[in-house]
């Protein structure tokens, strides 16, 4: 399989400086610094062609900023992102344009990416006439397509975003982003809001489209239950690294990373019945100031003392790579 | 003590395309402490129930029936500003899009020390103190740095807590719950279901929990209602709901949940669409997609009847052996 995505080292970092308001008041002695979040740090990972990668891990873990940078939405601090072969880190340059009408992204705030003053028809179709794919006559029936293949009634394309329930506008997002015909899909959060009924129709929808258009996707989710049963590998995040790299039923089967294993005994089960639900034990750890050595070493089981000062490399074993010092030697 | 109690609420949209009965004819209480489940389809009424109850509802859309009475007191009846006041202190709304609540342009700080100060006299220090307690509770790390960004420095999942927060701030006696937790990873989830819990037990705030994930209701609810085309078509304990849908239409939406070792398998959906609200059918509006349907069920809709256990269902043809 060669790779269509390839990430190499990719990394973003936010920095806030402080405004001339916080500087004076530091001067006064109050406590304001510069800070700075390392969202995604060096994350190397591919996807090949037809091929469905989950993305998982903590809420604040790096997902949505990854997928940004992958989309070409925001730029990258540190490292390289190949589009089929070619180099499209830097979004300015005419490969990365090429590339970009290619890969879509389907946002996670559906209500902030849709512009209010715009009507679902033409929040559809624009894009899509504007590139050629249909003409301004036929663009309302290619409109009325998309939208029952998402389960939205075309009878709706003359509303406003705000007309909408938050599934119902969920769906707009879904369909502006197929109606370009991309090739590759970075759906966020993509179906969170919708009921299961209606999940399940627009999974089948994108698992049609697979095997119809060869479509690739990056799934971030944070339902797991979604993840296993969509993607054929996954990603684990968290704090911003990459800790596992895994085939989908090895990884439910038998994760190897201590927060992967962590994070599949806390899904819910329907079964459960009245539950009694834990804070997190453990300092919940701050992407402003992340714990030295292994991210994950304050609220892991396993931890040793290398967990505390060392940084676990990514070691991969054949389609499978943990970030753990337990796979490289022990946390002695 | 009923903390709530609604009665027969009805809310219309009046559009160019027609009238959209986005609520027709919803009925439930709740007592103190008490944590019901709002469940159901995409587009059936739930986000607009709420919006109800906190009188919330712009044109063209009205409430156009129905009482709604919060510790006894006809909300309708109440002045605009003590209505004001009700919001966000006693009665507190956590919205589907968590930029409902924030304002983008605003600090994170500014935003809820100015709500702590709405409601009660208190120094910016100590409202700010009160800040930084509500966003540890819902699991942001380093809370009293992270208070000066703005929030499109968040994460998705990080705004929904901000916004959580916010509700928790002024202790309500009634939380309405729209999706919280929708974009949130199961830790953070438990971390605030958690919370919740603790508060429906220790002060008695009851909660309406507006979710599409039955694994949260089952967890969490003491009572589940389930949504249809602009009414609960049945209600009733969570578990009795869960473990023996009576309704086709909940059955439905229980069979239609991923993994369960189906890895790839096309999921089961309900067939057909969800109607089109402005023009509903005459009968039963589940009527075109379920598998039990009759021509009774095409000619009537169904009224609700209590079928004992405190459940409650509008449905002519229910899942016999569910109702043991
Ligand atoms: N301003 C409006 N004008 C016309 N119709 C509206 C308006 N607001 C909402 N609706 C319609 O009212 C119905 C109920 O909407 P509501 O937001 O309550 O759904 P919901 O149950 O919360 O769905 P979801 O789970 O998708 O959020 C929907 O069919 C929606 O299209
Ligand atoms: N524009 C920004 N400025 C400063 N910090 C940012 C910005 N965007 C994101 N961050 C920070 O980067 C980190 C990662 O955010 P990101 O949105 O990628 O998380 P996520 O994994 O998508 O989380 P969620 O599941 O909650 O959506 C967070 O700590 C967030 O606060
Ligand atoms: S490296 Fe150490 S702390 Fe990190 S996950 Fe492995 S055992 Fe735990
Ligand atoms: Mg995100
Ligand atoms: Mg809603």
């Amino acid at each position: 399989m060669s790779a269509m995505l390839e990430l190499q080292g990719v990394s973003r970092v936010f920095e806030k400086k402080l405004d001339a308001i916080e500087k004076f008041a530091r001067t006064l002695g109050a406590n304001v610094s510069e800070s700075r979040v390392n969202a995604v740090d060096s994350a190397s990972f591919e996807v090949a062609r037809g091929e469905v990668v989950g993305l998982v891990g903590e809420s604040g873990c790096g997902k949505s900023t990854l997928g940004r940078m992958v989309a070409g939405l925001l730029p990258v601090t540190k490292g390289t992102i190949r589009f089929e072969g070619v180099d499209v880190t830097d979004a300015r340059t005419e490969a990365a344009k090429a590339a970009r009408l290619r890969v879509q992204m389907i946002f996670q705030d559906p209500m902030s990416s849709l512009n209010p003053r715009m009507r679902v028809n033409d929040i559809v179709g624009e894009a899509a006439v504007f590139h050629g794919l249909t003409t301004k006559r036929e663009m309302t029936d290619y409109v009325a397509d998309l939208m029952t293949k998402v389960g939205l009634d075309p009878s709706y394309a003359q509303r406003f975003p705000h007309q909408f329930s938050g599934g119902q506008r969920q769906r707009i997002g879904i369909a502006r982003a197929l109606a370009v015909q991309p090739e590759f899909l970075i759906c966020d959060e993509s179906i969170a809001a919708l009921d299961v009924s209606i999940q399940a129709q627009v999974i089948n929808l994108f698992q049609d489209l697979r095997r119809d258009l060869d479509l690739t996707y990056l799934f971030i989710s944070h339902d797991l239950g979604v993840i296993e049963h969509i993607a054929d590998r996954v990603v684990v995040m968290y704090l911003g690294r990459v800790v596992e790299i895994a085939p989908t039923g090895e990884l439910f089967d038998g994760p190897k990373h201590p927060y992967t294993q962590a994070l599949l005994d806390q899904v819910p089960k329907l079964e459960a019945g009245h539950r009694e639900y834990h804070t997190i034990k453990g300092e919940i750890p701050s992407p402003l100031n992340p714990p030295p050595g292994c991210h994950f070493h304050p609220r892991c089981p396993l931890a040793g003392p290398r967990c505390k000062s060392e940084a676990p490399r990514l070691i991969h074993d054949g389609p499978r790579a943990v970030a753990c010092h337990l796979n490289d030697g022990g946390v002695a | 003590m009923t903390v709530l109690s609604v009665e027969n609420l009805q809310t219309h949209f009046f559009t160019d395309a027609g009238v959209v009965k986005a609520v027709d004819g919803v009925s439930f209480s709740l007592e103190e402490g008490e944590v019901l489940g709002l469940v159901g389809e995409s587009g059936s009424g739930k986000t607009v129930t709420g919006f109800s109850i906190l009188r919330l509802v712009d044109p063209p859309g009205r409430v156009t029936g129905g009482r709604i009475l919060f510790r006894g007191q006809d909300l309708a009846k109440l002045p605009d500003r003590e209505m004001r006041r009700l919001r966000g202190n006693r009665i507190a709304m956590i919205f589907q899009d968590p930029m409902m609540t924030l304002n983008p342009v605003l600090r994170i700080d500014t935003q809820m020390i100015e709500a702590v100060q709405a409601h009660e006299k208190v120094s910016k220090a100590a409202a700010r103190d009160r800040a930084v307690q509500a966003l540890a509770r819902v699991g942001i790390p380093s809370p009293a740095e992270r208070l000066n960004a703005y929030p499109h420095q968040f994460s998705g999942g990080m705004r929904q807590r901000v916004a959580i927060a916010i509700a928790l701030l002024n202790g309500p006696d009634l939380i309405i719950a729209d999706e919280p937790t929708t974009a949130l990873d199961v830790t953070i989830q438990s971390q605030i279901l958690a919370e919740v819990q603790g508060l429906a037990r220790e002060t008695g705030t009851s909660l309406i929990w507006i979710t599409h994930d039955l694994a949260v209701v089952a967890g969490l609810a003491d009572r589940i209602a389930v949504m249809y085309a602009g009414r609960i078509v049945e209600s009733g304990p969570a578990s009795a709901i869960l473990t023996a849908p009576a309704h086709p239409y909940t059955a439905g939406l229980l069979g239609s949940i991923p993994g369960h070792g189906r890895r790839g398998d096309r999921l089961t959906q309900i067939p057909g669409m969800a109607p089109n609200m402005a023009h509903l059918p005459p009968g039963c509006a589940f009527a075109p997609r379920c598998p039990r349907v009759s021509d009774a069920c095409r000619a009537t809709a169904p009224e609700v009847t209590e079928t004992g256990a405190g459940r409650a269902l509008r449905c002519l043809h229910p899942l016999t052996e569910a109702v043991a």
